[in-house]
């Protein structure tokens, strides 16, 4: 008998989980995580997945650019859901940081549409970037903003995980760093109480969350209210874009990520005249694009982040 | 004699049709290596002025009292707006927001 068929065996097990219980549980059916336990106890009739989940973020697509540093943005965008395709284990779902267009324009986004429907898994999650919301975010809503009833942030679960769709790039502050907004936050505080902290947490948005370079505004200025939040849980995976490079850092249980871009690179903080894009040699432009997988061993629920690049 | 006159003409007629080129300049910033050019720039009631992307990287000019805000403009892209009321306006570029300027109008 499923668990979730069995109220008294699904409410023991829903106490353990909620007192944070990592043991190894081995059911008819398989193993869950604790912080799966909560989430079947509360679903009919859906059993959670089995296996490491496997969940993969693409990044500042920028379809649009034409110029030196990359005349074919659309070609590399291609190569990277190829890429994502061609994975060994099939991911439940995409993730796209944002700067899916370079100049907000219709037929880019279109275009970014077309080719992101190539992609094998259309399960796909998306969060704007500045270069998307240059007309106050109407354009990117009209196509993305569903799931966010047009407000840009949102959350969603897979495989236990618990996705938080973050929004920094709207409120911006003249000479400040991409801001997230008292409303974004209250609605975090709120879509956060009551979860287990056992559950696994990934915080996505296309500016970094966590303060890289100041000078070119590579940050989010009340990201700290966000992290008091997210603290408490035993597993935080922070994934960004917007620098288009990967800069990381391990503080606690938190996991700061940013990805490559699959268009252009960046320099690195400081070392041109501001963040734009960055000529390579052509051998070398394959190397610095690229995708991120994120997987999850399950006892304790640890993230594990892995940069794959084009060539 | 009449390359003197002639000479003297075309001395006038550069004078009198560079006059309004210059008054261009004096209303016009230039956006180039991610910042504004001039960065406070001073107008009077009425004027027209342009911004000129001369950058490799796209901007955009958007006004922080919500005044005006151009579409994102690629390289060699321009926008223009036109100042009725005096203030001091500041704009910055929502694509880099460390790219902060004025418009003061007299």
């Amino acid at each position: 008998m499923s668990i979730v068929e069995n109220p008294s065996r699904r409410g023991a097990l829903k106490c353990l989980a909620y007192g944070g219980a990592g043991t190894l549980f081995t059911l008819s059916g398989g193993v869950l995580l604790a912080s799966d336990l909560a989430q079947a106890a509360t679903r009919k009739g859906h059993h959670a997945a089995l296996g490491t989940p496997l969940f993969v973020q693409l990044s500042d697509s920028h379809i649009g650019f034409a110029k030196d540093a990359n005349p074919d943005v659309a070609g590399t965008l291609r190569q990277s859901i190829a890429l994502v395709n061609g994975l060994p284990k099939k991911p439940a779902l995409i993730l796209h940081t944002g700067d899916v267009t370079q100049l907000t324009k219709p037929e880019e986004f279109d275009m970014a549409a077309q080719i992101l429907s190539g992609l094998a898994v259309t399960e796909l999650h998306t969060v704007p970037g500045e270069h998307d919301v240059t007309d106050g975010g109407a354009a990117f809503m009209e196509r993305f903003g569903k799931p966010s009833n047009n407000r840009g942030y949102y959350s969603f679960e897979s495989q236990g995980v618990h996705f938080v769709a973050l929004i920094n790039v709207l409120n911006f502050r003249p000479g400040g760093l991409g801001i997230l907004g008292d409303d974004q936050l209250a609605w975090l505080k709120d879509d956060l109480s009551g979860r287990p902290s056992s559950q696994p947490i990934v915080a996505f948005a296309h500016m970094p969350l966590w303060t890289i370079y100041e000078p070119w505004g590579w940050g989010t200025g009340d990201a700290e209210q966000a992290f008091a939040l997210l603290r408490r849980f035993g597993s935080v995976t922070v994934l960004n874009g917007h620098i288009h490079q990967i800069v990381s850092k391990v503080e606690g249980n938190i996991t700061f990520h940013t990805a490559r871009s699959t268009a252009f690179p960046q320099p690195t903080a400081g070392n041109g005249p501001g963040p734009g894009p960055l000529k390579v040699d052509a051998a070398m432009l394959p190397g610095m694009l690229g995708i991120t997988s994120i997987t999850y061993a399950r006892h304790p629920a640890a993230a594990t982040v892995t940069d794959t690049p084009l060539g | 004699m009449i390359l003197r006159t002639l000479t003297y003409a075309l001395f006038a007629a550069t004078i009198l049709f560079s006059a309004p080129a210059m008054a261009d300049d004096a209303n016009t910033v230039t956006i180039k290596n991610f910042d504004y050019s001039p960065m406070a720039l001073t107008v009077s009631a009425g004027t027209t002025v342009t911004w000129h992307n001369l950058d490799g990287e796209p901007h955009t000019v958007v006004s922080v009292d919500g005044l005006f805000r151009s579409a994102a403009l690629d390289s060699g892209e321009s926008f223009t707006f036109t100042f009725t009321k005096s203030g001091t306006f500041k704009y910055v570029c929502s694509i880099h927001p460390k790219m902060v300027a004025t418009v003061t109008v007299k």
